[in-house]
């Protein structure tokens, strides 16, 4: 394939940064946003373009047989340390990056179209569009990496422009802090990454991933059977790279970063904290997923994880008040879905194609990206026409906002799993392979299915349903009304993706080892766990439906549990006491003390002995020229008599 | 008896004494003058008599004392500009007034 199009699609975000970023200031609104826009939509096609070739052309390079093959479109050497350590920047073209190249860029221009109406009119419009063309560029870059190295610079670019994008409205504190609280914990967990890198790369002399995925046992005998406290080097190397992940992904315990996140406008909360970003966790692990299968005890590591934050973070989504918190709790629950379905994709458990596990993960990757986008979207035309982010102050919008409503109602069924929308088909796949690792996680990830259609609906009921408050009271006689086109029409399309993605051939396309894998719904799985889903619903809608007092009881019964899963089971705060009372207090503050006192009491102490020696013999230039000789005279008839001592 | 060494050291080393004397206790400039000539004559001396006593055979001596009676006569010359200047700004040559150099 020629190499053309693959730069383009790199490089045209890149330019779009720097011509809005530089020249920015200069444009009119319209003019930003329209070349942003267009030069998102060409990479879009551009994308597109690659994607249908790699998946259908039938090319030698792409495909053997029925063999999807991973095929580097360049490599180009940047830069060359020594002979043998070289950092290289090229394109990868694979079954997950192919599909990326599809995810990234259509989420992408449909949050560009959705910022026009949005973000209309807000200051630094501009500004706005030139980091959405960076997140863009450092996104792609981030999935075509051929090397690990250029995958950790650009995880580092997309940390930045996510950085960039919740601090836009820098005028409010709390959009400062939750930026600043974003960067430093992805921050701190890409140390586990970078540790996970220089680890795997000491042992196997590599950067490359595809030496490394395509022949798994050289790495397993590069290692030669090195450990390390107890475990082997790799499972350190790999469950450090899976730290990495874990912040960018918010997994447990570091979550913490995601729900503050929703300070940023809500269609880059669509973008970065929904749909792509989030998921890079996943796609790392599943670019190195065949080392990943040399290590059970790195997948268990990922599955018990993966875990524990779905149902953590499916607990704290039932008792949020604030519906992009609803939203961002629900992905990091999500995004464990896809941890969990990675995890238990071991190779040792003969009942399962191991390709079931991975190939669910990237199908669920790819619908969860179209329906969470989608539920972002409509999350930001609620907020819009309401000027809350609470449900409080919604209630009865489906009569107010119709487009709205079906679209988002899509977007619920299709993350509860109902069929035949898109979520079913990626969340039942997940379940299967739950279930045929072990009959624990399998119940485990129904019961946090059944909550996921739980606190959807519960959202989905209070906003569009319950009570019908006065609204032309609260908004000096303003209605709340469907957005305009350029936000409506991403909904739209988001909408019917969502409901028709379920029905693409997905085993056919992305698998882990190339191979086609034909996808059985197994429909005692699929039966069992849309019948938990639409119990939940149903209880939802019994509970919220229409405005009463049983919820209230409810949640007054169990008065504690509420309390805590509304304040994210205290998670802030022990960092906080972390931080604040052992890092702080405890080492922070005696260490300031010892340089304020101790290193700078010796350098002042130096500083006031000279001083005050110098005031004691300042008198001594009395400017009076004899006394000066007298001096000069003592002085000499000393330094003599001293010589005199010393030489007789 | 022989005039030795010690004849011409002991006058040159009064003139010497007198010299540093007056330096330091006469007010006057011009007196601070004649008193820093008598000095450097000491040296002079010194110098000649060194030379011939002690290195009868060599000339650095002799040289020394001219160079010294040659930046004598400059420095003098300056000193005695510096003193008329000073004079002219403050009509008084009185070492003790003239403390400018403490700034």
């Amino acid at each position: 394939m020629d190499i053309t199009i693959p730069i383009l699609i790199l490089a045209i975000p890149l330019f779009m940064f720097l011509l809005l970023g530089l020249a920015g200031v200069k444009m009119s609104h319209k003019l930003a946003g329209a070349l942003g826009t267009l030069g998102m939509g060409t990479v879009l096609l551009l994308s597109y373009y690659t994607a249908f070739t790699y998946f259908f052309s039938g090319n030698p390079e792409f495909v053997d047989g029925t063999d999807r093959l991973q095929a580097v479109l360049f490599n180009h050497t940047w830069l060359q340390f020594t002979p043998a350590l070289a950092i290289k920047i090229g394109f990868l073209l694979d079954p997950i990056s192919a599909m990326m190249l599809v995810v990234i860029p259509t989420i992408s221009f449909m949050v560009h179209v959705y910022s026009l109406g949005y973000m209309h009119g807000e200051k630094g419009f501009q500004r706005y569009y030139a980091f959405l063309s960076l997140f863009s560029f450092s996104m792609l870059g981030l999935v075509v990496a051929t090397n690990i190295f250029q995958m950790y610079i650009f995880w580092e670019l997309v940390g930045a422009s996510s950085f960039l994008l919740i601090g836009f409205f820098y005028t409010l504190p709390s959009a400062v802090s939750a930026c600043k609280k974003a960067f430093i914990v992805t921050r701190f967990a890409d140390l586990g990454f970078l540790i996970g890198i220089l680890v795997l790369s000491y042992f196997t002399r590599q950067l490359d991933f595809l030496p490394m995925t395509q022949n798994p046992s050289a790495v397993l005998s590069s290692f030669e059977g090195a450990s390390f406290l107890g475990a082997s080097a790799l499972t350190w190397a790999l469950v450090l790279i899976f730290v990495g992940g874990m912040g960018k992904s918010a997994m447990l315990p570091l979550h913490i970063w995601l729900p503050d996140a929703m300070e940023g406008p809500t269609p880059v909360s669509a973008l970065i904290h929904a749909a792509t970003m989030v998921v890079a966790g996943v796609y790392l692990v599943a670019r190195l997923f065949p080392l990943y299968m040399l290590e059970d005890a790195a997948l268990m590591f990922i599955t018990v994880v993966g875990a524990a934050t779905a149902f953590y973070a499916a607990m704290v989504a039932c008792a949020q008040i604030d519906i992009k918190r609803i939203l961002a709790f629900s992905t990091i629950s999500q995004i464990a879905f896809m941890m969990v379905s990675l995890g238990v994709a071991s190779k040792n458990n003969v009942a399962i194609h191991e390709g079931l596990g991975y190939m669910a993960s990237m199908f669920h990757l790819f619908t969860h990206a179209m329906f969470k986008a989608l539920l972002f979207l409509g999350a930001g035309a609620l907020i819009h026409a309401v000027h809350s982010n609470n449900y409080t102050a919604m209630g009865g919008l489906r009569k107010y906002m119709p487009v709205t409503h079906i679209t988002f109602l899509i977007g619920c069924l299709a993350i509860a799993g109902i069929w035949p929308f898109a979520g079913f088909f990626s969340k039942d796949e997940i379940l299967a392979a739950c279930f045929a690792n072990g009959t624990f996680w399998g119940l485990w990830m129904m019961m946090v299915a059944a909550m996921t259609a739980f606190y959807m609906f519960r959202m989905y009921f209070l906003i569009f349903w319950w009570d019908n408050p006065d609204y032309e009271k609260e908004h000096h006689g303003h209605r709340p009304h469907d957005p305009g086109l350029a936000m409506s029409l991403p909904l739209i399309f988001l909408a019917v993706v969502s409901t028709v993605a379920g029905f693409i051939p997905f085993g056919e396309l992305v698998t882990f080892d190339g191979h086609e894998y034909h996808i059985h719904i197994d429909w005692t799985i699929a039966g069992l766990s849309m019948g938990v889903a639409a119990l939940s619903i149903a209880f939802a809608a019994w509970l919220y439906m229409k405005k009463n007092d049983k919820p209230q009881r409810m949640a007054d019964s169990v008065r504690w549990l509420w309390t805590a899963a509304h304040r994210r089971f205290y998670w802030d705060e022990i960092y906080l006491f972390v931080t604040r009372r052992i890092i702080f207090d405890g080492i922070c503050k005696p260490i300031a003390w010892f340089d304020r006192h101790i290193i700078d009491g010796t350098m002042d102490g130096l500083a006031f002995v000279t001083n005050k020696a110098s005031l004691a013999i300042k008198g001594f230039q009395s400017g009076k020229v004899q006394m000066y000789i007298w001096w000069y005279l003592i002085g000499a008839v000393v330094l003599g008599l001293i010589t005199a001592v010393c030489v007789l | 008896m022989d005039i030795t060494l010690i004849w011409y050291l002991v006058p040159s080393l009064v003139m010497f004494c007198c010299g540093v004397y007056g330096f330091l206790t006469r007010r006057n400039m011009i007196a601070m003058l004649i008193s820093l000539e008598l000095m450097l004559n000491a040296v002079d001396i010194n110098f000649v008599v060194f030379n011939r006593f002690l290195f009868p055979s060599s000339m650095e001596g002799w040289m020394f004392t001219l160079f010294g009676i040659a930046i004598a006569a400059a420095e003098t010359a300056l000193a005695i500009a510096i003193i008329i200047n000073l004079f002219r700004v403050s009509k008084n040559i009185d070492v003790r007034d003239t403390t400018k150099m403490k700034n």
